[in-house]
């Protein structure tokens, strides 16, 4: 099984995240980790690898420093990696990212692809079936169970309120992976020699350019969640507050 | 209850490191993390070893990382060293195993080792399915190993060994032991042997009672005229200087095994001093007197840094010299004891107790100060080195 699995590089999680002076992202002066979701799509990838054979190639769209992700996934096991290298990537939407990682892969074909169900940053939870759309096979996704059968994947999603989806899908297929379906393995030291040997195939800006529109989905504006404390005493006797309590309850929080 | 350990680095030391000697370190961190810290407080209560990390920790590569081949890493100084920092924020016991399988076991083997020795030996060592442990101190000689009392007599095509050794980190987990003895028939020249130990003749018991250390094995060695074949001598040891090539390789490791140690002790200081509120309900970390003791640690912590790893560039570099790993291994033990002893007191009550590490550091780095070379010897090598006159 040839398996592509698509990597973005993220803020740390605890990292303290300051706004650009025009509001529009972060200063990019932050520790970066690889996407949550995105290290289950690959711990699964490396997994289906091992029980099928075949290749596990990876994948990521940013700047020079987001090749460390690529890195990491190499010294766990990957084959080989595609780094599409421009500060210009972070700033896609959904369907433009979508757009350049099928212009850099239009000379591969894949039996699988699999990405983390959306991402720590922007949390769109789109790239992944905007690519299956524009190559034009079936996609899944929230998946938490996959399994080979002679004629394709049968496969587990997770829905709502703790129920589960069993669905049967033919193959080439993309997939969106959910957190937790696996247990990540380390990069064993190893692991992170032998992954300075392995290929990494750059891709430009230039290469994908004319495959790019306009983003359709902009970022207006990004503002720290402003504090509101908003807190009412009630005093007196205890009848005649939880009288008021209920009625505030009903009548100005509508919540019974 | 303990805090998340949000790593270390005022300074911007990161940007130090490549990409190698960070994802090794965050291998480490994380292994780390999710293995150890969980049963740690319950190993050191209990006074257990934690064995059951002994295959993973190999998996991984842990074990001679930096030594090529046989199944080794081949990790630079500074990546071996960072993976020992990370060891040592754990536990210096987890790390003091680590130090001695990798610096004291394997490295003379591979040193000073037979092709034969080391095709056996290595690869079962660095996967963890074999230990060592390393037989130089004996009960009267310290820091004057050269003193020792264990002899080694060539009889037909076998060495028999006679003495006792003490202070011997993983004695009785050990298949094998690097023993150091004087040969008679060679005017007493302090040589290593690889002493099997179901061996008649050759008994490992336990060091009970143990303040610090409590979640690594110490044990003394007994060995009353063991025979080994004169194909387990390691044939390129030679004086006193091939033991004190292993201990270089161990002490540098904790020169770095030190500043983990310390971090934990910052950063669980750190975070309870931004938690506990004392006086106008204020957090403790805005009296100036709590700040005073952080911004001793950050700094003396910053400097350590720096240190290891120039020292380590220099190992790295074949530039290193002696003098420079125990002025490493002396600095930072000393300013992670320290560190131990300000974050104890900025935790107040609290930090005597073990629901948080503070305390359990402090008595494991009052072995580390101790063991190899102790602060005073090497106080002593430092003294020489620059005036040129030895003073022991």
């Amino acid at each position: 099984m040839k398996i592509l699995v698509c990597i973005k590089q993220v803020p740390q999680k605890d990292a303290p995240l300051k706004l650009n002076a025009a509001g529009t992202w972060i200063h990019e002066d932050v520790s970066y980790e690889v996407n949550e979701p995105d290290a289950y799509a690959l711990e699964e990838a490396l997994r289906q690898k091992e029980k099928h054979g075949g290749e596990v190639v990876v994948l990521t769209a940013g700047p020079a420093r987001a090749q460390q992700v690529l890195r990491e996934a190499l010294a766990k096991g990957a084959d080989r990696a595609i780094h599409l290298e421009d500060e210009k990537f972070v700033q896609l939407d959904s369907a433009n990212t979508a757009r350049a990682i099928h212009a850099a892969i239009a000379q591969e074909s894949f039996d699988l692809i699999v990405t983390g169900l959306q991402s720590d940053d922007f949390g769109a939870a789109q790239t992944g079936v905007l690519l299956a759309e524009i190559l034009g096979i079936p996609h899944a996704t929230i998946i938490i169970g996959i399994e080979k059968t002679d004629t394709g994947l049968r496969l587990k999603r997770e829905l709502e309120a703790g129920h589960y989806q069993h669905i049967e899908t033919t193959m080439p297929a993309l997939l969106t992976i959910q957190s937790g379906i696996n247990k990540l393995r380390y990069a064993t030291l190893i692991g992170i020699k032998q992954a300075k040997m392995k290929p990494v195939r750059k891709v430009t800006w230039a290469d994908v350019e004319s495959k790019i529109s306009p983003n359709l989905q902009q970022i207006v504006r990004l503002y720290v969640p402003e504090k509101q404390k908003r807190t009412e005493m009630m005093e007196g006797p205890a009848p005649e507050v939880a009288r008021k309590v209920v009625d505030y309850l009903r009548t100005a929080a509508r919540v019974i | 209850m303990a805090f998340k350990f949000k790593g270390v680095d005022f300074i911007g030391f990161d940007a130090l490191l490549s990409s190698d000697e960070l994802m090794a370190r965050d291998t480490a961190r994380q292994f780390i993390e999710d293995n150890l810290i969980p049963i740690i407080e319950e190993c050191n209560r209990e006074g257990r070893f934690p064995r059951e990390l002994i295959k993973p920790m190999g998996a991984l590569g842990f074990f001679g990382a930096n030594l090529e081949g046989y199944g080794c890493a081949g990790m630079s100084n500074v990546e071996y060293g960072l993976v020992t920092q990370e060891f040592e924020r754990g536990d210096s016991g987890l790390r003091s195993f680590v130090s001695v399988q990798s610096a004291l076991v394997m490295y003379p083997i591979y040193t000073f080792g037979s092709d034969e020795q080391k095709d056996y030996w290595l690869p079962q060592l660095a996967t963890g399915e074999k230990l060592g442990c390393f037989g130089l101190t004996e009960p009267d000689f310290g820091s004057n190993p050269g003193g020792m009392r264990t002899r080694a007599v060539k009889s037909g095509d076998e060495y028999i060994l006679n003495g006792e050794k003490m202070w011997i980190t993983s004695g009785t987990l050990a298949d094998v032991a690097v023993i150091w003895a004087k040969v008679e028939d060679e005017d007493g020249l302090v040589r290593g042997f690889l002493v099997e130990t179901d061996r008649p003749g050759f008994t490992a018991y336990d060091v009970h009672g143990k303040w610090s250390l409590r979640a690594s094995v110490t044990s003394g060695l007994s060995l009353q005229d063991v025979r080994i074949p004169a194909k387990n001598l390691l044939p390129l040891t030679g004086g006193l200087k091939s033991p004190l090539m292993c201990l270089n390789q161990a002490r540098y490791g904790i020169s770095w095994g030190a500043i983990g140690a310390a971090m934990s002790c910052y950063d669980t200081a750190l975070q309870y001093s931004l938690l506990r509120k004392q006086f106008r309900e204020q957090p403790i970390a805005s009296h100036q007197l709590v700040q005073e003791k952080l911004t001793w640690m950050i700094s003396e912590i910053t400097k350590a840094q720096l240190l290891a790893l120039q020292v380590g560039r220099l190992k790295d570099s074949g530039k290193v010299g002696h003098e420079h790993i125990s002025m490493a291994k002396r600095n930072n033990v000393w300013m992670a004891l320290e560190c131990a002893r300000m974050a104890r007191d900025i935790l107040g009550g609290n930090g005597i107790t073990d629901d948080y590490p503070i305390m359990r550091h402090m008595m494991n780095l009052e072995s580390v100060k101790t063991y190899e070379g102790t602060h005073d010897i090497h106080t002593l090598i430092i003294g020489q080195s620059v005036t040129g006159v030895p003073a022991y």
